[in-house]
C-alpha cells in the first residue's frame, strides 16, 4: 500500500448498474489525497450512485452491481477478500438529511468509536469524544449538553454532529452527499468552512447542487451528465481543477451548465 | 352563453356538495349509534358482573383454593397458574418471536423462500385458537410426554402468540428509518451490530407494546388450555412446571358451569379480577407507547 502517492483512490472502468439500468457508465477519475473534489451535474444523472461506490454502501441497494474497479491507496475494494465493514470505517460518509441517532449527543460519537474497537478509559473516550466535536466546530454549543438527545439540535448542529460522529472514527475519505441542502446559508457556511479545515487531515469527496459551492470550496471538481438520452447512463464528462471547469472547460455542455444555461 | 352554462355547472356543484355533506352525516350519525350500542352492552355487561361480584370480592378469593362450598372457594390455584404460564410463555416466545422478527425484517435474504415464511406467519396469526390446542395436545401432551402439565400449556400459548409477536416486531423494527440503519453502516458497524445497537433498540418500545397486547391475549385463552386438559380441579400449590394447573379464565367457566347461585356470583367475581389484569396490562402498553415511543 502506498499510502503518500498523490492519489488516494482511482475509479477504473467503473460501471453501476441497477437491475439491467446501467445508471452510471465508464468512469475513470483519479482523487487527489487531502483535497476537496465536487461532483456536480443535472438531477439523476448518478452523482449518489458514483459517491456511495466509493464505499460499498451501494451495495445496500438489493438490485445494484458494480463492474470495474476502485483502489484505494492501491488496493481495489471490490476485492473479494475486502470486507465492506472495513471500507466503510476507512471511507465515512454524510448524508444529505441529517440523520443523527436518536441517542445522547455523547452517544452519537462514542458509539462509533466503541464498535470500532475502543477499549480505553472513560477519560480517553470523554477526550475522543470532545476532539471529535472540536474538529466539527460544535463542542462550543453542546458542551453543556452532552446528555441531551442528538434530535433536540437544529438542522445545522445536526448535520455537524453527523460529521464529528464520522470525523471521530478518523476515516482518510469523508463522502458528502449534498451535506448543507437541507440548511439555511449561514448553517452551510459553517459547513463549508468546516471543510477547509478537515482538509488538513481527510480527503473530501462533495456531491451540490450549488454551483457556487462547488467553486469555493472544491479544489478539482467532476462533471457528470447523462451520456445520450436513449440509455440513460450517465457518466463524468468532465474532471479537473475547479477553476478550469468553471472558467474554461473544454466541453461545452460542462460550460452550458456551469453558466446556467443548461436545458 | 358560456355565463349560463357556466352558471348552470355552478349549481349542479352545489347540489352535489349538500348531497354529500347529508350523506356524510347520516354515516356520521350511524356510526355513533353503533359506538353507544357498543358502549351500552359493555356497560350492562360490567354493572352485572360488578353487582354480582363485588361481595365477593374479599381476601379469601386470592386465598383460598377452589372447594365444594363457594363461600370456601377462591382463585389461588388459578391466580398461580395464570401467572406462571405468563411467565414461561413469555421466556419462551419473547426470544424466539423477537429474534425471528429481526431476522426476517433485517437479515433474511428476499428470496420465494421468506415470502413463504412470511405469508405463513401472517395467516398463522389468524388460526383459532382451538387448533392450537389440539396441535399441543399431540405435540406436547402426547408426542414429547409432558402430559397436561404447565410447561405443555406454556408451549402450546408459545405456538399461539408466537405468530402475532413476529409480525408486531416486524412492524415496529419497519418503522425504524433506513436512514438510521445508513448511518450506523456508514461508520463501520456490521449488520449486526446496526440491528443490535439501533434498529433493535429505538424499536423495543413498540416491540414491548407488541409483547404485552399479545400476552393479554393469552392471559383470557380458554379454549386451547381445555384442549390440552387443564380443566382440572386444583386444590394444591403449584409444585413446578410439570405440575399440573388451571388458568382463571377456566376457573371461571368451571364455576359457572356449577349450579349453585354462590359459584355463579364468585365466577363473577374471577371476571372482575381478570378484567383489572386485562386493563392493567392494556394501561401498561398504552402508557409504554405514549411515554418511550421516538418520533422520528
Ligand atoms: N435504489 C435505486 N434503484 C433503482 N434505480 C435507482 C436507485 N437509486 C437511483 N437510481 C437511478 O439511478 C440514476 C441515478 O440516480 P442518482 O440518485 O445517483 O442521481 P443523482 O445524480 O444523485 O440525482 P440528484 O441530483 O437528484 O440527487 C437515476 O436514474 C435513478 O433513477
Ligand atoms: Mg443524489
Amino acid at each position: 500500500m502506498n499510502e503518500n502517492s498523490e492519489y488516494i483512490l482511482e475509479t477504473r472502468n467503473l460501471n453501476l448498474y441497477y437491475g439491467n439500468f446501467l445508471a452510471v457508465a465508464d468512469v475513470n477519475i483519479k482523487i487527489r489525497r487531502h483535497q476537496i473534489t465536487a461532483i456536480i451535474g443535472p438531477s439523476g444523472c448518478g452523482k449518489s450512485t458514483l459517491l456511495r461506490a466509493f464505499n460499498r454502501m451501494n451495495e445496500l441497494v438489493p438490485t445494484a452491481r458494480t463492474e470495474g474497479e476502485i483502489l484505494f491507496n492501491n488496493e481495489n475494494i471490490y476485492d473479494p477478500s475486502i470486507d465492506p465493514v472495513e471500507v466503510r470505517r476507512r471511507i465515512g460518509m454524510v448524508f444529505q438529511k441529517p440523520n443523527p441517532f436518536p441517542k445522547s449527543i455523547y452517544e452519537n460519537i462514542a458509539w462509533g468509536l466503541r464498535i470500532n474497537g475502543f477499549r480505553g478509559s472513560k477519560s480517553e473516550l470523554d477526550d475522543l469524544v470532545e476532539k471529535a466535536l472540536r474538529d466539527a466546530a460544535l463542542w462550543d454549543e453542546v458542551k453543556d449538553k452532552l446528555d441531551q438527545s442528538g434530535l433536540s439540535l437544529s438542522g445545522g448542529q445536526q448535520q455537524r454532529l453527523c460529521i464529528a460522529r464520522t470525523i471521530a472514527v478518523r476515516p482518510e475519505v469523508i463522502l458528502m452527499d449534498e451535506p448543507a441542502s437541507a440548511l439555511d446559508p449561514i448553517a452551510t457556511l459553517r459547513i463549508e468552512e468546516l471543510m477547509q479545515e478537515l482538509k488538513k487531515n481527510y480527503t473530501i469527496i462533495i456531491v451540490t447542487h450549488n454551483m457556487q459551492q462547488a467553486a469555493r470550496v472544491s479544489d478539482y471538481t467532476a462533471m457528470m451528465m447523462l451520456r445520450n438520452h436513449e440509455d440513460r447512463s450517465g457518466t463524468v464528462i468532465e474532471f479537473d481543477r475547479t477553476e478550469v471547469i468553471f472558467t474554461n472547460p473544454r466541453d461545452k455542455r460542462t460550460q452550458d451548465y456551469v453558466t446556467g444555461r443548461f436545458g | 352563453m358560456t355565463a349560463i352554462t357556466s352558471s348552470l355547472r355552478d349549481i349542479t356543484f352545489e347540489q352535489q356538495l349538500a348531497q354529500r355533506q347529508r350523506r356524510g352525516k347520516i354515516l356520521e350519525i350511524a356510526a355513533l349509534i353503533a359506538i353507544l350500542l357498543g358502549i351500552a352492552m359493555l356497560l350492562t355487561l360490567l354493572v352485572d358482573v360488578v353487582i354480582d361480584g363485588l361481595p365477593w370480592l374479599r381476601p379469601q378469593l386470592f386465598t383460598e383454593f377452589p372447594s365444594r362450598f363457594p363461600e370456601k372457594s377462591g382463585l389461588r390455584s388459578a391466580i398461580q397458574g395464570s401467572i406462571w404460564l405468563m411467565v414461561f410463555t413469555s421466556i419462551m416466545v419473547i426470544p424466539i418471536g423477537v429474534g425471528a422478527g429481526i431476522y426476517l425484517e433485517e437479515f433474511a435474504p428476499r428470496n420465494r423462500l421468506t415470502e413463504f415464511i412470511e405469508i405463513n406467519i401472517a395467516n398463522l396469526a389468524g388460526v383459532p385458537s382451538i387448533i392450537y390446542g389440539l396441535l399441543g395436545l399431540g405435540l406436547f401432551v402426547r408426542g414429547l410426554g409432558l402430559g397436561r402439565s404447565l410447561i405443555a400449556g406454556a408451549l402450546t400459548m408459545t405456538l399461539l402468540v408466537l405468530p402475532i409477536i413476529i409480525v408486531t416486531t416486524r412492524e415496529a423494527i419497519r418503522a425504524v428509518p433506513r436512514s438510521i440503519r445508513l448511518a450506523a453502516l456508514a461508520l463501520g458497524a456490521s449488520q449486526w451490530e446496526t440491528a443490535r445497537d439501533h434498529v433493535l433498540v429505538y424499536s423495543m418500545p413498540a416491540i414491548l407494546t407488541g409483547v404485552i397486547l399479545a400476552m393479554s391475549r393469552a392471559i383470557g385463552e380458554t379454549a386451547p388450555l381445555i384442549t390440552i386438559g387443564a380443566l382440572t380441579y386444583i386444590a394444591f400449590d403449584l409444585r413446578g412446571p410439570l405440575d399440573i394447573f388451571t388458568v382463571l379464565p377456566i376457573q371461571i367457566f368451571n364455576w359457572v358451569s356449577l349450579p349453585q347461585k354462590g359459584f355463579h356470583d364468585l365466577a363473577a367475581a374471577g371476571i372482575i379480577v381478570l378484567l383489572v389484569l386485562l386493563l392493567s396490562m392494556n394501561a401498561l402498553a398504552i402508557w409504554l407507547r405514549n411515554r418511550l415511543f421516538i418520533r422520528w
